[in-house]
């Protein structure tokens, strides 16, 4: 490395954000770098969707700056938002428009030119193996199906930064697969992927940095190696977030008996 | 076991009072609707206990027949009504058939319709209560009739399951179902006016009533008061007969559904990317092509497009001589123009597909403008010249035309604003268009009038032009009409799109948090 460090992909500086009284992010500093594969791993609710919220422009913070490549995101957010790649949980699509049509559709919001939409929409849909139902309406695609969709329209802009919220989540395995090796494909030309998750094991074979959040905290953060030191992730991560119960368990779930 | 499921019914209305006070506020304003609905039929049969006696034997079958109708048909078009004890729901656990169906008809009662209609039932069972032996026949006829109108409801919804569980036909039946609702006010208070209520011409149709499924229950009062016990006993077994029928078919069909759950099946094929392979590829032809695409496919525009056409056929009912039908052209200018004004809304959490793309919010804004446009501009042009031609005042074309263009175009410019600014909860697409959405805000009520008192005040020179050039019937006011009213609507269209634009970009990623934290 030499002293012109280049910017990192994304950058979070003292992010907030209030729900109500409930403190959904208290405080998170991130720094992904560019060309890194970074995994966000934490319990249900520690504030992982609220986060990539924010840092992709969905959610306005309370405080904090949000930098993609160096520019600030939320001081220009026109200009910032075309680096980006979004796959967000939890929301709808435009559901009655076919599976082509939904990909074009976020082609030509990102400005690309018809030739170019039209090539993409059809290596993508190869790509996710959804050839045969592109031409189906996306309201009758299964949750797995509707995942790879809106996985196709967030690279469909060759975007410098792709932020995937639970992008494996009902999708099957030989699809994970191919996702998984194009992810990979694209962080080596040079891409910088951030995918939340809570499959430990998914993250450690998959990402080389990880950050373990909890509680609207940033627990640890680092490469894969540094963060689990010894140990698998997993254990880690359950040793950071606390919350095992131990002890003799459920004594009568024994189907021997009687 | 059918214990439980009463609980779990209880516990279900309980919860979901206590979710939203606004739910709360939704349950109250049902129950004062339906407690004077249930009022006057109290008071209706009170009256009759002690009044007329012909009447007394024919009414209580005619009432009870359409409450049991009600029940047997309701459900089915808006329906769902009820899912909350979905059958499907209970296929796992080891709950035997007789006492899920049990169950489940009981639950059907506890709830506010089937509070009412237990009361209602006792009401029209007990009105011969001065004849002992037909009291005594009431209350069991009471019981039955209620029983059939839940248990028969059951059995229409459930063995209905397989066709209406299909997408396309739910949502085309929600759409198709709206439109007599609408029609039927206007109707009523046309014809109300010159029929009268005859005793005589309502017997013989309640003797036929009374030996229909829905009417037989409620008549053995009257015949065992009459002394008639051929006939109660005739009624007694149509109704007696009909439970068995309903009850049987019931069971069939859950037996069936329990193993056969609906599944949604794949829509046809199309081919080709349809709007988008014809606008040009830019932002603004996207989201065009996206909105023309919603308002033939999503049925919420598509009703929205529909109600359309019924404005001329509602202003004829209400003005018979036609003289109201030059109103057709501003009415459908004003709706459609108007219509993008909960375009955000619509798009539900969808939205967020625009909030990350990095577009103007003029793009999104110009869109929703053009599709909308696309469908309102000829629409209103084809209204205003079409309406005044048909009712011979062909002088009234010109400003008619002038002032519906200039609602057309300012509501557009004005709801791109409003839109901008202000999302309230909606039908998500799919839900059932009955299905009305607690918890519109305060704000979004506002936003809504001072949308309109807008809109009216931005187009209150062409509309007063064209009043008085109507009136005088003069060329010249006319003209001026037409030319102010373009003049001005477009003015105010490009105000609005800039301004609504501006807002947008603005305003995208808070509209899209209150869009999700309504779901």
């Amino acid at each position: 490395m030499t002293d012109t460090h280049p910017a990192p992909a994304l950058q979070l500086d003292g992010l907030w954000r209030r729900f109500g009284a409930k403190i959904a992010v208290a405080g998170i500093d991130l720094v992904v770098p560019a060309g890194s594969f970074y995994g966000l791993v934490g319990p249900n609710g520690a504030g992982k969707t609220t986060t990539l919220s924010m840092a992709t422009g969905l959610l306005v913070p309370d405080f904090g700056t949000v930098r993609v490549h160096g520019q600030d995101l939320w001081a220009n957010p026109t200009q910032v938002k075309r680096l980006l790649g979004v796959l967000p949980d939890g929301v709808r699509l435009f559901d009655r428009l076919t599976g082509a049509q939904l990909i074009t559709y976020a082609g030509l919001l990102h400005g690309l030119d018809r030739d170019t939409v039209a090539a993409r929409t059809a290596d993508l849909l190869r790509a996710m193996a959804l050839e045969g139902d592109a031409q189906t309406l996306v309201v009758d695609y299964s949750a797995g199906m509707t995942k790879k969709v809106a996985l196709a329209c967030a690279l469909v802009h060759a975007p410098k930064l792709l932020v995937l919220d639970e992008p494996f989540e009902a999708v099957d395995p030989v699809s994970a697969a191919n996702i998984r090796d194009i992810l990979t494909s694209y962080v080596a030309s040079g891409g910088t992927v951030i995918v939340s998750s809570h499959v430990m094991d998914l993250v450690q074979r998959m990402c080389d940095h990880v950050a373990v959040i909890a509680g609207g905290h940033v627990l640890a953060a680092g490469t894969v190696d540094e963060v689990r030191g010894d140990a698998s992730l997993e254990e880690r991560f359950v040793e950071l977030v606390g919350g095992r119960v131990t002890g003799e368990g459920l004594a009568w779930l024994r189907t021997s008996s009687d | 076991m059918v214990a439980h499921i009463l609980r779990l019914k209880l516990q279900l209305v309980a919860n979901g009072l206590r979710r939203s006070a606004w739910q709360l506020v939704g349950l109250v304003v049902g129950a004062v609707y339906g407690l004077s609905v249930l009022a006057m039929l109290v008071i209706g049969m009170i009256a009759l206990s002690v009044g007329d006696e012909d009447l007394r034997r024919s009414v209580p079958v005619l009432v009870g027949a359409v409450m049991v109708l009600a029940w047997w048909v309701v459900p089915l078009i808006s329906f769902g009504v009820d899912s909350t004890l979905d059958p499907a729901r209970f296929a796992t656990f080891t709950v035997s058939r007789r006492s899920l169906l049990t169950g489940l008809a009981l639950a059907g009662v506890i709830g506010v319709p089937g509070a009412m209609t237990a009361i209602a039932s006792f009401s029209i069972g007990t009105v011969w209560w001065r004849d002992a032996p037909a009291l005594l026949a009431g209350l069991v006829a009471a019981v039955v009739g209620l029983a059939l109108a839940v248990v028969g409801s059951r059995a229409t919804t459930t063995a209905a399951l397989p066709i209406v569980g299909r997408r396309r036909v739910r949502e085309a039946m929600a759409a198709l179902a709206v439109l007599p609702l609408l029609l039927l006010g206007p109707l009523v208070g046309r014809f109300t006016s010159g029929v009268s209520v005859d005793a005589d011409d309502l017997g013989p149709f309640s003797h036929l009533v009374a030996w229909t499924p829905f009417g037989a229950p409620w008549a053995i009062p009257g015949d065992v008061a009459a002394g008639d016990w051929g006939l109660a006993g005739g009624h007694a077994l149509v109704a007696l007969g009909s439970l068995a029928v309903v009850a049987v078919v019931w069971e069939r069909a859950l037996a069936y559904g329990l193993v056969h759950p609906a599944h949604s099946e794949a829509s046809g094929k199309r081919r080709g990317l349809g709007w988008f392979d014809r606008l040009p590829p830019t932002p603004v032809g996207a989201v065009t092509a996206r909105c023309l695409t919603y308002w033939a496919r999503d049925p919420r525009y598509a009703l929205a497009a529909a109600i359309v056409p019924v404005a001329p056929v509602v202003l004829w009912v209400l003005d018979r001589d036609g003289g109201a039908l030059i109103l057709a052209g501003p009415v459908a200018a004003f709706l459609l123009g108007w219509g993008i004004s909960a375009d955000v809304a619509y798009d539900g959490s969808a939205f967020w597909t625009h909030v990350i793309a990095p577009i103007r919010g003029t793009a999104d804004r110009w869109g929703r403008v053009l599709a909308a446009g696309a469908i309102g501009l000829p629409t209103v042009v084809l209204f205003s010249v079409g309406f005044p031609l048909l009712t011979h005042r062909a002088a009234a074309v010109v400003p008619v035309l002038g002032a519906s263009l200039g609602l057309l175009l300012t509501a557009l410019g004005i709801a791109s604003v409003v839109s901008a600014y202000v999302v309230y909860p909606v039908q998500q697409p799919g839900e059932s268009p009955f299905q009305t959405r607690q918890g519109a805000s305060t704000a979004a009520l506002t936003s809504q009038l001072g949308g309109w008192f807008a809109l009216l005040l931005a187009s209150a020179p062409e509309v007063i032009l064209a009043v008085v050039a109507v009136h005088t019937g003069s060329v010249a006011l006319g003209l001026a009409t037409l030319l102010v009213g373009v003049a001005l609507g477009i003015t105010f269209l490009l105000l609005g799109v800039r301004y609504g634009g501006r807002a947008l970009e603005r305003n995208g990623p808070v509209l899209l948090q209150r869009i999700l934290a309504f779901t």
